[in-house]
C-alpha cells in the first residue's frame, strides 16, 4: 500500500464509525454475526463505533431504506461510501477488508 | 392476507384463475393465469414484459379490485411510473390510494461484500411487508435475474429463489415473474425449472426490417391453453393480444342492404346490394378498377350520410380525389363534410401488427359505418402470407363484430386469369367476393366483372363487361355471342352484324308483304274479269229470255186474233194447243 493511499484513513479515524446489522429473529446466522461483528469492533473500533442491530421481523418497514435483500447484512454508514457484508461474518479477514478496517490498522503499526 | 381462495374451486372443476384483464391474453389462458401461483414470462430486451406485468397489476386493480405489489429490480419505481404513464397508468394515484405498492430492489454487487453464511429473508421479509400493507392479491417480480448478478453464492441463490416462489404459493398470490430469454433456454437463468405451473414465451421478431411481436404459452399446468404463437401489439392502451381462433363467431348480424354504388352491380344480386356488415372482396389484375369500385361504394356510402374510412395504401389522398374527380366522384366534398376520411400509409412503414393497431385506433376514432382497405395484397410487403392472413382474419373478425361493412379490394397475380384464389386465403373469410379482370381479346383488353360468391343471397352468373367513364362505373348490356358473351370490339361486330341481320330479315318481310299484295291484286283483277264475265252472260242470258217472252207473246196474240177470224169449227183443237206453245 503506497503512502498516498494510506493517508486517507487519518480522516476516517477521527470519525465514529456506524454500523447497522440487520438480521430477522434469533436465528443462528444473526447471533453469530452479531458476536462476530462485536469481537470485530472491540479489536479495531474501540470506542470509535456505533452499532445498531435492526429486527426485520419487528420493523419490516426499515428493509427498504437500506436495500436489504440477504440475513443477515451488516451496512457501514459513516464513514462513506456505504459499504454492505452479508453473512455470519464468520470470515474475519474478509469483515475486515468489507469495512475497509484493515488500511487503518496498518497505519497504526506504522 | 392469508390464503382466502376462493370457493369457486368447488363449483368449478377446472383450475381457478386470475384474469389478467389484458384483451385476447384471458381468451388464449381460458379465464387467466392461475390463481395463486407463480406465472413466468419471458422474453428477450424489447418485447413487453415489463409492460405486461404491469397492465397485469393495474388491470387487477382496475377491473378486479384486487390490490398489487410491483417488486422491480431494475428500473425505479419512478421511471416504471413514467414509463407507463403514456398508456393511462397513473400509478403514483394507485400507491396513494394504497391498492399498488412499488418495492425497488437495487442491487450492486461492488457493494457488497460477501462472508459466510447468509439467506434472502430479507427479500422475503420486504416482499411479505409490501403485500400485508395493502392486502395484495396480485405480485409481480419484474426480473428476479438481476439477483444473480449481486450475490456471488449461486447455490444460496437457486435454493432461495425455489423457496421464494413455494412461499408465494403458500401466501396465496398469483404472481408474474419476469426473465430475460436465454440462449437455448427459456430464461438464462433457468428460472423455469422453479415455476412450473404456468409459462408464457414473448418473442419479438425481426423478418425484413419489421418487427412482429408474438406470444406463446410454453405451458399451463392443469389447464387448457391456446397454443399457437399469436401476435400482439403494444398499443396506447396496453397490451392486446388478437387470437383468430378463440374470437367466437357469434356476433350480430344484419338484414339492412347497402348498395355498392353502381346500380347495375347492385342488380346483380338477388337483394340488390350487400349485407351492412359483411365483408366484401374484390380481386383483379392491375389495372382492373379496383379502386374506382371501391371508391364508387365509399361514394354511395357518404352520399347516403354514413361514414366511411378509407385506407389507402397506393396512394395519397390527394391523388385518390383527383383521379376519382376524373370519373365523376368528389370524395373530397365528402372529406370536408366528415363523412369521409382517407388514410393513406406505405405499407412498409410499420409492421402488421401496428397497422392493425392504426386501424383499430382509427374505427374506434371515426366511427365509421364501413371501411374500405385498398388493397390488402399490398401488405404482403410487410409480412409472410400466414401473418397477413391471421391479421386480416383478426380484422375481419373485428369489423364484423362492430358490425361495420368491410370493402377489401386485392391484387391478384395476372399469370393466371383463372386464378381465383387470392393469396391471402382471405377469400374463405369474406361474405361477398366479385372479381374484375381483363378480358384479352383480338387486340383489345376489357374489363370483365363476376360475383364470384355472395352468402345469404342469390346472384347474376354472368360476366358483365364494364366501362370506367367520366360519369363513373357502368356495366355494360349482356351480348350473347354465337360462342357465349362477347365483349368489347367482338360486342360491336356482333352488333353490327345483328344489325345488319335484322335490317335483311325486314327487307325480306317486305319483300313477301309486296309479293302478297300483288297476290291480291291479280286475284282481285281475276275475280273482277270473272264479275264481268259473268254479268255479262247474265245478260245474255234475261235478254234471251226477255226476247222469248216478247215473242210467246206476240205469238199467242197473234192466235186469239186467228181464232176469233174463224171461231166455229177450228176453235176447239186450237184451245188444246194453245197451252203447249
Amino acid at each position: 500500500m503506497n503512502s498516498l493511499l494510506a493517508n486517507t484513513p487519518l480522516v476516517m479515524e477521527e470519525e465514529t464509525w456506524e454500523l447497522r446489522l440487520y438480521v430477522a429473529g434469533q436465528t443462528t446466522k444473526s447471533v453469530t454475526a452479531l458476536a462476530n461483528l462485536k469481537k470485530y469492533c472491540e479489536e479495531h473500533l474501540k470506542g470509535r463505533y456505533q452499532l445498531e442491530v435492526i429486527d426485520l421481523l419487528q420493523n419490516p418497514q426499515l428493509a427498504e431504506g437500506d436495500q436489504i435483500l440477504a440475513i443477515p447484512t451488516l451496512v457501514r454508514k459513516v464513514p462513506q461510501p456505504i459499504r454492505k457484508i452479508i453473512g455470519d461474518l464468520s470470515n474475519k479477514e474478509k469483515v475486515l477488508v468489507g469495512l475497509d478496517i484493515r488500511s487503518l490498522e496498518g497505519f497504526g503499526k506504522a | 392476507m392469508s390464503a382466502d381462495m376462493p370457493s369457486s374451486a368447488i363449483v368449478l372443476p377446472s383450475l381457478p384463475k386470475a384474469p389478467t384483464g389484458i384483451e385476447g391474453l384471458d381468451e388464449i389462458t381460458d379465464g387467466g393465469l392461475p390463481l395463486g401461483r407463480p406465472t413466468l414470462l419471458c422474453g428477450s430486451a424489447g418485447c413487453g414484459k415489463t409492460l405486461m406485468a404491469i397492465e397485469f397489476l393495474v388491470r387487477g386493480i382496475q377491473d378486479y379490485q384486487e390490490p398489487g405489489v410491483l417488486m422491480t429490480f431494475e428500473e425505479t419505481a419512478d421511471e416504471l411510473a413514467a414509463n407507463v404513464a403514456s398508456l393511462g397508468f397513473d400509478l403514483p394515484a394507485m400507491q396513494a390510494q394504497k391498492l399498488l405498492r412499488l418495492d425497488h430492489v437495487h442491487v450492486d454487487r461492488s457493494e457488497i461484500e460477501e462472508t459466510g453464511e447468509y439467506d434472502l429473508e430479507g427479500l422475503f421479509i420486504r416482499l411479505g411487508y409490501a403485500i400485508d400493507s395493502i392486502g395484495a392479491k396480485r405480485v409481480v417480480l419484474d426480473t428476479i435475474e438481476a439477483l444473480f448478478s449481486g450475490f456471488p453464492n449461486q447455490g444460496v441463490l437457486r435454493s432461495e429463489i425455489r423457496r421464494l416462489f413455494r412461499w408465494l404459493k403458500d401466501k396465496g398470490v398469483t404472481t408474474i415473474i419476469t426473465a430475460e430469454r436465454g440462449e437455448g433456454s427459456l430464461t438464462r437463468q433457468g428460472l423455469e425449472e422453479y415455476v412450473s405451473d404456468c409459462v408464457i414465451l414473448l418473442d419479438n421478431r425481426v423478418i425484413d426490417q419489421i418487427t412482429t411481436r408474438r406470444l406463446r404459452i410454453v405451458k399451463y399446468r392443469g389447464s387448457t391453453h391456446g397454443t399457437n404463437e399469436y401476435p400482439y401489439l403494444i398499443s396506447e392502451d396496453g397490451i392486446s393480444v388478437l387470437p383468430v381462433t378463440s374470437l367466437q363467431l357469434n356476433h350480430e348480424v344484419s338484414d339492412q342492404i347497402v348498395s355498392s354504388g353502381i346500380p347495375a352491380l347492385d342488380q346483380m344480386f338477388d337483394r340488390h346490394g350487400f349485407y351492412q356488415g359483411s365483408s366484401v372482396l374484390i380481386t383483379g389484375t392491375a389495372g382492373t378498377a379496383k379502386t374506382t369500385l371501391a371508391s364508387s361504394f365509399a361514394h354511395e356510402m357518404c352520399r347516403q350520410g354514413k361514414r366511411c374510412l378509407y385506407f389507402a395504401f397506393e396512394e395519397s389522398p390527394q391523388q385518390l380525389v383527383r383521379n376519382m374527380r376524373s370519373v365523376g366522384m368528389d370524395l373530397g366534398t365528402w372529406q370536408d363534410q366528415g363523412l369521409l376520411r382517407i388514410e393513406a400509409a406505405r405499407p412498409t412503414l410499420s409492421g402488421l401488427e401496428r397497422h392493425l393497431v392504426t386501424i383499430h385506433k382509427l374505427i374506434g376514432e371515426f366511427k365509421p359505418d364501413a371501411v374500405v382497405i385498398d388493397p390488402i395484397s399490398n401488405l404482403i410487403s410487410v409480412g409472410n402470407l400466414a401473418e397477413v392472413r391471421s391479421m386480416l382474419t383478426r380484422l375481419i373478425d373485428y369489423l364484423k363484430v362492430k358490425g361495420i361493412t368491410a370493402f377489401f379490394t386485392s391484387l391478384v397475380s395476372g399469370r393466371n386469369i383463372q386464378q381465383e384464389m387470392t393469396e391471402e386465403g382471405v377469400s374463405s373469410l369474406v361474405d361477398t367476393w366479385i372479381s374484375v379482370r381483363d378480358l384479352e381479346g383480338i387486340g383489345e383488353r376489357n374489363r370483365g366483372l363476376s360475383i364470384l360468391k355472395s352468402r345469404g343471397m342469390s346472384h347474376s352468373n354472368q360476366v358483365r363487361e364494364f366501362i370506367v367513364t367520366s360519369k363513373g362505373i357502368r356495366l355494360l348490356d349482356v351480348v350473347i355471342g354465337p360462342t357465349g358473351i362477347v365483349t368489347g370490339a367482338s360486342r360491336l361486330t356482333q352488333k353490327i352484324q345483328e344489325q345488319a341481320l335484322s335490317m335483311a330479315q325486314q327487307q325480306e318481310l317486305e319483300r313477301r308483304d309486296r309479293e302478297l299484295e300483288r297476290k291480291r291484286r291479280v286475284l282481285e283483277a281475276t275475280i273482277a274479269n270473272l264479275r264481268t264475265e259473268f254479268e255479262s252472260v247474265e245478260e245474255e242470258l234475261r235478254r234471251i229470255n226477255d226476247e222469248e217472252n216478247t215473242r210467246q207473246q206476240a205469238l199467242s196474240s197473234g192466235r186469239q186474233q186467228v181464232a176469233s177470224a174463224f171461231p166455229s169449227e177450228k176453235n176447239p183443237k186450237l184451245n188444246d194447243n194453245a197451252p203447249q206453245a
